[in-house]
C-alpha cells in the first residue's frame, strides 16, 4: 500500500442537536473534538444516534442546532457548491455498502471522483486517466486485483465492503466516516475489514471515525472509544480505560458484560 | 320478501341461520348492482341497439368482405401501398426518437425521489397533460395547427410518447434503491453526476424495454393518424374505403398486419440485446 499522507481533518463538534421531531431530541447536545488520527470507535446500543451524529457530519443529515468545524469550516452552514466541496474530503463507508449494483467495480470506486470532475465526464466515462490509474492501484491495495470489470452485483459482502472502501479512498479524504461497516458481515470478514481500516488510519494517516456494535472490535482496534446511550456521550476515553461499569452504562442493564 | 320463509331464501339468507351469519346479505352491493344492470339495458334503448339491426348488419359485412377478395396488387396501387407505408414508418421512427428525447428529462423532473415536489408536481402535469386526449384527438388539433400531413402526425405521436415514456421513467426512477445515491452525494457528486453514474444504470434496462415498446407502439398509431389527415398509410386507406377500392383496402390491412408484426419482432430483439 503507498504511503501518501493528506492531512488529517480535524473536527470539533459543538452542542450538536438533532430533533426528528420536535421536542424528542436523538442528539441532546453532543460537543467532541475528533482531532487526533488513527481509529475512533463509537459504541452505544442501537436508537441511541450514533448513525445520525455521523450523517449529520456530512450532512445527510441535517442537524438541528450546532456547530461542526472541519478545519474551521462550519459544515453544519454549509449548502450547494461549498458543501459539496467539503463532502469530497470526507469519504463515507455504509453498513450495506451502498454500491451501484450495475456497475463494474472500477465504475463504483470512480463514483469518488465525482466531486471532482464535470457531469460529462461520468456520462462519457471519460475519467483522467491517472483518476483510472489510482483506481486500479486503490483496486489491488484493498485486495480486489483482477476484480475490476466484476460487476459489484457479481461479488459477495466482504468484497462489496472493500470496493466501498476503496470507493472513499478515491475521494483523497482527510476523514473516513464508517456507519457500521461491519454489520452486514461475518466475523472473519469484519476482521479483515477492521484490518483495513487500521491501515488507512496509520499508514495513510487517514482519521476513521467508526460506529461498530461489536465492543470487542472496537477496544481491538480504535485509539479512543466514544461511548454513547440516549443521545449523549458517556465514556470518551482509550479502549482501556473502558471498562464493566462504562459497559453497564452504556448498554444499560447486565447482560453486556461477558 | 313475501316467499314462504324457509331456512335458506333464495335470495337472502336468514339472518338467524348459521348461513346468515356466515355470509351476511350485502344490500349496497346488490342495491348497486341492479342499478347497473338497469343503466345498461337503458342505455342499449337509448342508442337503439337492437338484435335484428345487428343480424342485418351481419348481412352488410359479409357483402363487405366479399368485395374485399381478392386483395388487390395492381401495381400503381403497390406504388401507393409503398410510398404510405414508407411514411408511416418514417413518422414512428422520427416521433419516437424526438418523443424519447422530451420524455427522458420530463421524466426525471417528474421522478419525487430525486427532484424538489414543486418541480416534480409541474412536470408531472405535463406528463398528465400529454396523456389526456386519445392521439387521435391530438393528431386532429395539430392537423388544424400546422395542416395536413406527415408533420401534424409526428407531432402527435411525439405528443403519446411523451407522456407513455415520461411516466413510466418517472415511475422507474422512483423505484430505484437510494443507497446508492446517498453514497455519491455523500462523496460530492454534483446532482447529473448521481443521475449518471447512480440513476440511470439502475434504470436502463427497464429504460430500454419501454422504449421498444413505444416505437412498437407508434408503428401502430402512426397507421392511424392519417385517417384524420396527419400522412402515413392511413391516409392511402382513408382514401380507399371513400372510393370503394375494398381490395386495395384489404391489400393495406394486410400490409399493416405485417409491419406490426415487424415491429413486435424488431422490439423483442431490442428488448434482448440490452437485457
Amino acid at each position: 500500500m503507498s504511503t501518501a499522507v493528506a492531512a488529517p481533518g480535524t473536527l470539533k463538534i459543538r452542542n450538536l442537536v438533532k430533533e426528528y421531531r420536535t421536542g424528542q431530541p436523538v442528539l441532546t447536545g453532543i460537543t467532541l473534538d475528533l482531532d487526533q488520527g488513527g481509529i475512533t470507535a463509537i459504541i452505544g446500543p442501537s436508537g441511541t444516534g450514533k448513525s445520525t451524529l455521523i450523517r449529520c457530519i456530512n450532512r445527510l443529515v441535517d442537524p438541528t442546532s450546532g456547530e461542526m468545524l472541519f478545519d474551521g469550516l462550519d459544515l453544519a452552514k454549509l449548502s450547494g457548491t461549498p458543501l459539496r466541496q467539503a463532502r469530497r474530503r470526507i469519504g463515507m463507508v455504509f453498513q450495506e455498502y451502498n454500491l451501484v449494483e450495475r456497475l463494474s467495480v472500477i465504475e463504483n470506486v470512480l463514483c469518488g471522483r465525482l466531486g471532482y470532475i464535470p457531469a460529462w465526464r461520468a456520462w462519457l466515462r471519460r475519467f483522467p486517466e491517472a483518476d483510472v490509474q489510482k483506481a486500479f492501484d486503490l483496486i489491488a491495495s484493498v485486495g480486489l486485483d483482477g476484480f475490476a470489470t466484476r460487476r459489484a452485483d457479481q461479488l459477495s459482502g466482504g468484497q462489496r465492503q472493500r470496493v466501498g472502501i476503496a470507493r472513499a479512498l478515491m475521494q483523497e479524504p482527510a476523514m473516513i466516516l464508517a456507519d457500521e461497516p461491519t454489520s452486514s458481515l461475518d466475523p472473519k470478514t469484519s476482521v479483515e475489514v477492521m484490518e483495513l481500516f487500521d491501515e488507512i488510519a496509520e499508514r495513510r494517516g487517514i482519521p476513521v471515525i467508526i460506529n461498530i456494535h461489536n465492543v470487542g472490535l472496537a477496544k481491538r482496534y480504535a485509539r479512543r472509544i466514544i461511548g454513547m446511550s440516549r443521545g449523549q456521550v458517556i465514556y470518551d476515553g482509550p479502549p482501556t480505560g473502558l471498562g464493566d461499569a462504562h459497559l453497564k452504562e452504556i448498554y444499560g442493564g447486565e447482560g453486556v458484560v461477558e | 320478501m313475501s316467499a314462504p320463509a324457509t331456512d335458506q331464501g333464495p335470495l337472502a339468507a336468514d339472518p338467524g341461520s348459521a348461513l346468515g351469519r356466515a355470509f351476511p346479505t350485502n344490500w349496497a352491493v346488490r342495491i348497486a348492482s341492479i342499478v347497473f344492470l338497469a343503466y345498461v339495458v337503458y342505455a342499449a334503448q337509448t342508442l337503439d341497439l337492437r338484435w335484428e339491426r345487428f343480424v342485418q348488419g351481419l348481412g352488410n359485412g359479409a357483402k363487405f368482405l366479399g368485395r374485399m377478395f381478392p386483395p388487390n396488387f395492381a401495381a400503381d396501387k403497390l406504388v401507393l401501398l409503398r410510398d404510405g407505408m414508407l411514411e408511416s414508418m418514417q413518422i414512428a421512427v422520427i416521433a419516437t426518437i424526438i418523443g424519447i428525447a422530451l420524455a427522458l428529462p420530463l421524466g426525471l423532473l417528474g421522478a419525487r425521489n430525486l427532484v424538489p415536489k414543486p418541480i416534480a408536481w409541474v412536470a408531472r402535469g405535463l406528463i398528465i397533460l400529454c396523456r389526456t386526449y386519445h392521439p387521435i384527438i391530438v393528431a386532429i388539433l395539430f392537423v388544424k395547427a400546422v395542416g395536413f400531413g406527415a408533420l401534424a402526425g409526428v407531432l402527435a405521436l411525439i405528443v403519446a410518447t411523451m407522456g407513455f415514456i415520461g411516466k413510466l421513467f418517472a415511475e422507474a426512477i422512483e423505484e430505484i434503491s437510494m443507497k446508492p445515491i446517498e453514497a455519491l452525494r455523500a462523496a460530492g457528486s454534483p446532482f447529473m453526476s448521481v443521475v449518471f453514474m447512480g440513476v440511470l444504470p439502475q434504470v436502463m434496462a427497464r429504460f430500454i424495454g419501454f422504449a421498444a415498446y413505444q416505437l412498437d407502439s407508434n408503428l401502430r398509431n402512426s397507421t392511424f393518424v392519417g385517417i384524420v389527415g396527419g400522412g402515413g398509410i392511413g391516409a392511402t386507406l382513408f382514401t380507399a374505403f371513400q372510393r370503394f377500392d375494398y381490395d386495395f383496402v384489404l391489400t393495406i390491412i394486410l400490409a399493416i398486419i405485417a409491419l406490426v408484426l415487424l415491429g413486435e419482432v424488431f422490439s423483442g430483439f431490442m428488448r434482448r440485446l440490452y437485457q
